[in-house]
């Protein structure tokens, strides 16, 4: 019994989701895509939960206990899971600073600029 | 009394619940964020402020915590993450994605198998998510949690493996073609998901062979494999997109198994989004996407590609930075066409400079965007906002074409799939149905170019052939600098 509630409870929220995914995200302009997708890419990056929680496990005696093969991958789980978040997370935040207006006057004046290569993002970070 | 106090009411599973329902809620205004050019930095930074509660909230979960592990893990991610993604340049931006969406992917595999170790070695049931452990002892586990166990193994290990085939292709350490067992690939491909798919039923009806699951895990690890390594260059940002949604599935699979909501919830919203662009993608180059991961744009593109080649005895016109120069000082309306080449180059701020002179000499200029140019959606939007290019210039594919017509010079920087008339002309074509900008019918077309090979997609082109096409040899970056150069002095 409870378990099964748990697990409709499960889907229900799954399937909610889903909708709040579509509708939410069939907003965004096609120039904003692939931010888009690197910052959804980033949000996956929370199965690094799912090896947070296996690594908290009690060990009781009945229990499972994590063994060394099973500590390694959970060690290497939570690096691939923290690359994912850290990286895209980064990555996207580079991305999104470009399309910030950036307060310079442009117009007429066009042609006597500097080149706009001295001022990439890469020295705001 | 004090300190036991306040981590019991740290720890309680509705206070560590309402930290999760923050987070995912943080996720979804993140995302609302995305939407507008304006928002979109403090959209991205919500998403990572809700990723941090959702961590800080696991760690507080009643448990042994194995601090010395979680700490090696993460050390060991950020201090691979963190140089690589600021130091990426923003023209590698796409395997950079392919690649972090690969190992999120690889995290959900090994998650799973831990998983199935534990599930194959307990004797009770473990409920994490009331942080007071739960434990129904003498019960097996129900078979929904290998169900789902097993589901998140095969997806995961099958986006690890696909994504890191594509990181190979755009880095160019795999060749971009397709490369394929030929008509076999359907046959390989059935057999490798067929068994697959008959070792997670095994698995899921109780068998607890560890050599089993490996086996599982690399037959779908060779299928990631095989599935992406016939796909041609041009199909490469849908693939990257529905590997993206296959993780996130995958995450949400792992969440069930764990019942974990945060995980469901972001999991699903990623699965949601993913499909969502993979189908917009699908459809801005009017490919199905079963055909896709068919291999369908493999070997026949390929053979088309190479015997088309031979067919163009027309002349190539070839054309000098002087006279490209004069062309465009002269006309009233120039729209200029990126594509990889300009990418690959690092020509945006070039290009950047170019418009800047033009426009001084009140010529109107505008940027015609496909949807697929580069290597991603949107790719040449982040480069050319890179470069200040304002928003209002760039133009997206159907305004473009309705433009072509009063447009005196088309100027294409590095573009090549995307301007083919063989989508619109030769039904033979692997590309043929592929909406296309239509630069052949302005006045005239400079290409930017550095040689006459063909595309990504291996597709000779047959814009270049056209009368009123001259071509402009040379790397994207200096050729467009040297007719800014040539500019200034007319």
């Amino acid at each position: 019994m409870i378990l099964a509630s748990v697990l409709t409870t499960n889907l229900a929220i799954l399937v909610l989701a889903g909708f709040i995914g579509f509708v939410v995200i069939s907003k965004i302009p096609n120039t904003l895509h692939t931010p888009l997708m690197s910052g959804t890419n980033a949000i996956h990056g929370i199965v690094l939960l799912g090896a947070l929680l296996l690594l908290a496990l009690p060990e009781f005696g009945l229990l499972f206990r994590l063994d060394a093969l099973s500590e390694v991958l959970l060690v290497i789980a939570i690096a691939f899971g923290t690359i994912n978040i850290v990286g895209g997370f980064l990555v996207t935040d580079r991305m999104l600073e470009m399309f910030k207006p950036k307060p310079k006057a442009r117009g007429g004046d066009g042609a006597q600029d500097e080149p706009g290569g001295e001022q990439g993002p890469g020295g705001k970070q | 009394m004090s300190v036991p106090l306040a981590s019991t009411f740290l720890q309680s599973p509705s206070f560590l619940d309402v930290l999760y329902i923050i987070a995912f809620a943080l996720f979804i205004q993140g995302l609302r964020g995305l939407a507008g050019p304006t928002s979109a930095v403090r959209g991205n930074r919500t998403a990572a402020i809700g990723m941090a509660i959702a961590v800080i909230a696991t760690l507080l979960q009643h448990g042994e915590h194995r601090w010395g592990l979680i700490a090696l893990g993460i050390a060991l991610g950020a201090a691979v993450g963190v140089p690589a993604a600021r130091q990426v340049k923003m023209t590698a931006m796409p395997q950079m994605v392919a690649l972090f969406n690969g190992v999120g992917g690889g995290a959900v595999a090994l998650i799973s198998w831990v998983e199935f170790r534990r599930l194959g070695s307990s004797y009770g049931v473990v409920t994490v998510r009331d942080g007071a452990f739960t434990i129904a002892s003498h019960t097996a586990p129900p078979t929904y949690v290998a169900i789902f166990s097993v589901f998140a193994a095969i997806v995961g290990s099958v986006s690890f493996w696909g994504s890191n085939i594509a990181f190979g292709k755009l880095q160019e350490i795999i060749p971009g073609r397709p490369i394929s067992f030929g008509s076999a690939q359907q046959v390989v491909n059935l057999v490798l998901l067929v068994l697959a798919l008959a070792a997670g039923v095994d698995l899921v009806a109780g068998a607890h062979s560890q050599l089993l699951f490996i086996g599982m895990l690399v037959c779908a690890g060779l299928l990631g494999n095989a599935v992406v390594l016939p796909i041609g260059g041009a199909d490469m940002p849908v693939v990257i997109s529905m590997l993206n949604a296959f993780t996130g599935l995958s995450a949400a699979a792992t969440g069930v198994a764990l019942n974990n909501p945060a995980l469901i919830v972001a999991g699903m919203i990623v699965g949601a989004s993913g499909s969502i662009l993979t189908n917009l993608m699908a459809v801005a180059m009017n490919r199905s996407i079963p055909a896709i991961v068919a291999g369908g744009f493999g070997g026949g593109g390929a053979v088309e590609g190479a015997s088309g080649a031979g067919e163009h005895a027309g002349t190539v016109r070839s054309t000098t930075a002087a006279d490209a120069a004069i062309q465009l000082a002269y006309a009233n309306r120039v729209m200029i066409v990126p594509g990889y080449g300009m990418a690959v180059a690092q020509a945006q701020h070039a290009v950047r400079e170019l418009t800047k002179a033009l426009e001084a000499r009140q010529v109107e200029v505008s940027f015609a965007i496909h949807p697929v140019a580069g290597r991603m959606p949107g790719h040449m939007n982040v480069l050319l906002a890179e470069a200040d290019v304002p928003y209002d210039q760039l133009e997206e594919m159907e305004e473009a074409n309705q433009e072509f017509g009063r447009t005196d010079v088309s100027l294409v920087i590095g573009a090549n799939d995307v301007t083919n008339p063989a989508a619109k002309n030769t039904p033979s074509s692997p590309i043929y149905g592929m909406p296309i900008l239509e630069v052949a019918n302005s006045h005239s077309v400079i290409v930017i170019k550095r040689s006459m090979n063909p595309g990504f997609a291996g597709i000779e082109n047959e814009l270049y052939y056209e009368p009123e096409t001259t071509m402009l040899f040379g790397d994207a970056k200096s050729a467009v600098s040297e007719i800014t150069a040539e500019l200034a002095q007319l």
